[in-house]
């Protein structure tokens, strides 16, 4: 189900050096456009997926879309139309919306983060180590962060 | 094509790729690195906030050993993987990473991971390596950690790297790494001291089912396109297990994971007569011992089991999640409040990590409570962090390698200062998404400690540069030559395009090095014929064009799919026996023959003379 961006939401991410998608893609897919929104009587360029058949559907870009334009439709060789999947990502959650072919609808909604957002502070509690720790198998934080008395060796045989 | 510009980036330790593994590394070395006064750099071809096989999220974190609740040893571990591999395992470096794993899990919560836990505070687990997690954001969260470890001036994106630099002193040694920049015309020259391969396995070797739009839809990330491997063995590193693959039961087209349904609600996997696989085909394992009679069945052997229903006439196979469901609701006393937390841990299952299975349901009006689900067996995948072992050789740690799987530094290659990780790092399966990272970590911390010991900067001849820069700007070149032969631009004498090579390739590996439209099924002859159409598709490949920095990606890519499937190819030539069955068939010698070949293939390629050289390089066991 590759993505598809409607010209009517997209606004070609106005202000930023690159869309929201573009950057996100780790398929590099989502192309910007400067001309796209002529087609559509708009001033502004759009996005596009610029070779939906390598799209792995991982919803990147639809959950990094501000203005929500990005949906996916199922594989056209695959999947039977009618059904939808849509997400609504915020801080600590996201909600899901399934609609089935038949109509019937789902909704799920499951933590994302514990913490928020930017507040990792990688070695605040082992700033330095010593020289000869360089040498030695514990990783850093290790063995506190194993929570066990010491790194395991193997037994000698 | 207006001739890129070029910028010269100086470092220590270089870091290639920042899925799992490269944030591991980026995150460990950074620690290490600040206290010596060190910089620590990391590429990606994409944004490491979304890259890698854990781009999408997860469900589950598929190794956490749990040793603080003596859950777990990592001798248990090694012993699992054994099995689980038919014997064959770089115990070494599997002991290593189960006994560090724990930490880089215990990090992630930290960092803000949700983890599913018992009343009792324990993890919940959905099998005895298996913790749930609520893992949307897995990736940004770990990637957050990284980048924040190694700083933002130091993280460069939307990098594709090509080629590894060698030092033109000591050709032994690594130099760096060039790549180009997918979003301007630019190529970067990283020079290091030391350089950290987590580039990611390899998929799209193969055909996979689907070829129209759905051909992105595979198991693994359609964007590990097998760099590890292809930077790698164009570097002169040794390579081990290049023969071994991935081949894993899925449910259909949208390849959804199986584990939680099988470990933890115990779904029963049944043909299309109401027959439990598993059982009918019981006195199939006993013609792979020791492994068959051994628990858990081998991954190889359960899809072994599944093939030879195949052939008996019993697909299509259904994962019997309706009658798992109604079992787990009765149980629940049919409280509708744990019906919903139920129903929800089955969809989040998907909506984690593989959400196309889920908009699969919702499109064939599947409700798993109501009706089974389709299961497949993928079309072949080259990694080494799932059930499978492929990757570079490299040194195990000081305190647990042998001698002879120990030369200095853990984690690193046969390439001096050049290390290894994840996926990257053949011989020690099932790291999952935490081993990768505590691979990198592994990897991160020796690379500095290497640095500290082997003082002096690399040589990188600018010649070197010069001729690896007007190698990768060829495919512009390629079309710009080509282009007025014909009134359009997809069909061209003198070109090709790289999706055509894609398909093309894909066609060669599933005709003749047992995909799955072959059954999985290859031979000498097979292979040779295999090995033939290849040498000409390699000499096309070199007229391979591009329009823009999209299709200069695409074509590197193909090139990386392509050395990959000629060190697979090799490698299933040389290993004289079925070790793996369910993940390929050599029919021309259907037995697992432990006599002969209990060894490691290991192939180093010389790119002076073109040649590649195989051997068989002894199995030691390590771990009672």
């Amino acid at each position: 189900m590759p993505t598809y961006v409607d010209p009517n939401k997209c606004d070609g991410c106005r202000g930023l050096q690159r869309t929201a998608c573009m950057y996100i893609c780790p398929n590099d897919l989502m192309k910007y456009d400067p001309d796209l929104g002529k087609a559509f009587s708009k001033e502004h360029g759009m996005a596009f997926n610029q070779e939906p058949d390598l799209c792995w559907e991982c919803f990147s870009c639809v959950k990094a879309c501000p203005t929500g334009a990005i949906t996916m439709r199922g594989y056209a060789d695959v999947v039977p139309l009618g059904g939808s999947l849509v997400p609504m990502r915020g801080t600590d959650a996201i909600m899901w919306t399934a609609k089935y072919r038949n109509g019937q609808l789902k909704r799920f909604k499951f933590p994302i983060r514990t913490t928020s957002w930017g507040s990792i502070d990688p070695f605040k509690e082992f700033p330095t180590p010593s020289a000869a720790a360089l040498k030695k198998q514990e990783l850093y934080g290790e063995p506190k962060s194993l929570m066990v008395d010491q790194v395991p060796t193997p037994t000698q045989h | 094509m207006v001739q890129p510009e070029t910028e010269v980036v100086e470092t220590d330790v270089l870091i290639l790729g920042g899925g799992m593994a490269g944030c591991g590394a980026a995150f460990e070395a950074a620690y290490w690195a600040r206290a010596k006064g060190l910089k620590v750099t990391i590429v990606e071809k994409a944004a490491i906030e979304r890259s890698g096989a854990v781009a999408m999220g997860l469900s589950a974190i598929n190794l956490y050993l749990g040793m603080r609740w003596n859950q777990n040893t990592p001798e248990d571990f090694v012993h699992y993987v054994r099995q689980d591999l038919m014997g064959m395992s770089r115990e070494d470096l599997v002991y290593d990473i189960a006994r560090h794993v724990d930490s880089s899990v215990h990090m992630f919560e930290e960092w803000g991971l949700p983890i599913f836990k018992n009343p009792d505070g324990t993890y919940k687990r959905e099998g005895r390596w298996q913790i749930m997690i609520h893992g949307e954001s897995y990736k940004p969260i770990v990637a957050e950690a990284a980048k924040t470890a190694v700083g933002d001036g130091n993280v460069y994106e939307r990098i594709f790297v090509a080629r590894l630099l060698l030092d033109d002193k000591d050709p032994g040694r690594i130099a760096g790494a060039v790549g180009f920049s997918v979003r301007e015309n630019k190529i970067y020259v990283f020079k290091a001291r030391a350089v950290i391969v987590t580039a990611g396995g390899a998929t799209g070797v193969f055909r996979p089912h689907s070829h129209g739009e759905g051909l992105g839809r595979i198991w693994y990330a359609p964007w590990n396109t097998g760099s590890a491997y292809s930077l790698m063995i164009q570097a002169g590193a040794t390579m081990t297990q290049m023969e071994h693959r991935l081949v894993v039961a899925r449910f259909k087209d949208g390849y959804g994971p199986v584990g939680m349904w099988f470990l933890l609600f115990k779904a029963v996997l049944e043909n299309a007569k109401g027959e439990n696989i598993e059982q009918k085909w019981a006195s199939l394992l006993k013609e792979w011992e020791p492994y068959g009679s051994g628990k858990p069945i081998p991954t190889p052997l359960r899809n072994h089991q599944m093939m030879a229903d195949f052939r008996a006439g019993g697909a299509p196979f259904f994962l019997r999640t309706d009658t798992a469901l109604q079992r787990m609701y009765q149980e629940a006393a049919n409280d509708p409040k744990k019906i919903r937390e139920i129903e929800a841990d089955a969809w989040e299952d998907f909506l984690d990590m593989t959400m196309s299975q889920a908009l699969i349901w919702a499109s064939d009006n599947i409700d798993p409570a109501k009706t089974p689900s389709e299961i497949v067996l993928t079309e072949p995948y080259l990694m080494g962090s799932h059930a499978s072992g492929t990757g570079a050789w490299v040194s195990g740690p000081e305190d647990a390698a042998p001698t002879e799987y120990f030369w200095g530094y853990n984690r690193m290659t046969t390439v001096k200062g050049l290390f290894a990780a994840g996926d990257g790092v053949g011989g020690s399966a099932h790291k999952f998404s935490s081993g990768s990272h505590v691979e990198g970590r592994l990897a991160g911390k020796a690379a500095v400690a290497y640095i500290m010991d082997n003082g002096a900067a690399p040589s990188v001849a600018q010649d070197q540069v010069e001729a690896i820069r007007a190698e990768l700007w060829k495919p512009f070149e390629n079309y710009e030559k080509g282009r007025t032969a014909s009134t359009t631009d997809e069909i061209n004498p003198t070109y090709l395009f790289p999706k055509m090579a894609l398909h093309r390739l894909q066609k060669i590996m599933d005709e003749y090095a047992a995909g799955q439209g072959s059954q999985y099924i290859t031979t000498e002859a097979m292979l040779q014929k295999g090995l033939e159409r290849m040498k000409l598709f390699k000499e096309d490949l070199g007229k391979l064009a591009a329009r823009d920095l999209h299709d200069l990606l695409r074509c590197w890519e193909v090139w990386d799919r392509t050395w990959c499937a000629e060190a697979h190819m090799r490698h299933l030539l040389f290993r004289q026996e079925t070790r793996w069955p369910g993940y390929y068939y050599r029919a021309d010698y259907p037995t697992l023959d432990d006599k002969n070949w209990k060894v490691f293939v290991n192939s180093r390629y010389d790119a002076a003379k073109g040649e590649w050289a195989l051997e068989k390089t002894p199995f030691l066991s390590t771990i009672p």
